[in-house]
């Protein structure tokens, strides 16, 4: 069975990314080139011991790649691409979404560097409801945007 | 859909039924007798989460985001098969010397060079996208 692969634009204009999607994109990539980075220490560590203190970053290295790389990735392409409104705001209520984005990375902040210098387990607490009130911001702004098509709405 | 998001595609996919078969033969009783299963969880759990969920997007987003210029619409298509050679050469380094270098101590240059393989890919793949996500 063939299956039509081309979901791109015809032009960079036509399908242009929302400015809070290129903010949430990019920051997930500048976390995965630092989860990455801190990753291949902790392997050199592995094989080469450097500095002891490197073992207290592993928390900081599956915070960084799993909660601000995969799933702060996934929120910036669905704020993206999720089905628009016709008519008023095309994207809907944003505020939650910019919200859930200021949230998720101070949670992460919070998370990552509390473990990693050895503070708390409350501050480690503390970032992880951060990240999820930053969960449900976002599941606020969302979810009107989940919505079955008639016939009639094609082409919105 | 571009030949390199296919083989990142299909090679994910790869990863996937590889690392659920090794997490299935790690719970199984004959793993509590051989040593060699005991090293395995870190090697599981990056063929997951490396080899399959992360490679799955690096193929879909070279693949599906915005394009670059109508010249070059998804970047350097060299970067994204040096991307795709540097991510799964470091893998395959790691699966093989990571668990060697737990049992008998050996192997550290292989561990470091898988380290920074994958560490290139994933810096690679940074370069090549960021210019693709601009503000419409």
């Amino acid at each position: 069975m063939g299956v039509r692969g081309e979901y791109l634009a015809s032009d960079p204009g036509t399908l242009g990314v929302p400015r809070l999607s290129v903010l949430m994109i990019r920051t997930a990539l500048a976390y995965l080139a630092t989860g990455f980075l801190v990753g291949a220490l902790l392997l050199i560590h592995r094989a080469v011991p450097l500095e002891n203190w490197l073992h207290r970053l592993v928390p900081l290295h599956i915070e960084y790649l799993l909660l601000g790389c995969l799933v702060q990735l996934a929120l910036g392409v669905a704020f993206w691409v999720l089905p628009r409104f016709r008519s008023g705001a095309e994207r809907g209520q944003e505020a939650p979404a910019w919200v859930a984005f200021a949230l998720l990375n101070l949670g992460i902040q919070t998370v990552a560097i509390g473990g990693a210098a050895g503070a708390p387990s409350t501050l480690g607490l503390l970032g992880r409801c951060v990240e999820g009130l930053a969960a449900g911001a976002f599941a606020l702004h969302a979810w009107p945007r989940m919505k079955v098509f008639r016939s009639e709405d094609r082409g919105s | 859909m571009p030949r390199v998001s296919r083989w990142f595609i299909r090679t994910a996919l790869m990863y996937l039924v590889a690392a659920l078969v090794l997490g299935a033969v790690m719970q199984s009783p004959l793993a509590a007798r051989l040593p060699l299963f005991r090293v395995l969880w870190p090697t599981y759990v990056h063929l997951l989460v490396v080899g399959w969920l992360t490679q799955l997007i690096f193929g879909v987003a070279y693949w599906m985001f915005p394009r670059y210029s109508a010249e070059r619409p998804r970047g350097s298509e060299r970067l994204g098969w040096v991307t795709f050679a540097l991510l799964n050469a470091g893998l395959l380094l790691r699966a093989v010397a990571e668990p060697w270098h737990a049992l008998a101590g050996r192997g550290a240059p292989l561990l470091v060079s898988s380290a920074l393989l994958q560490l290139l890919a994933g810096w690679v793949f940074v370069v090549n996208t960021w210019p693709r996500i601009r503000e419409r």
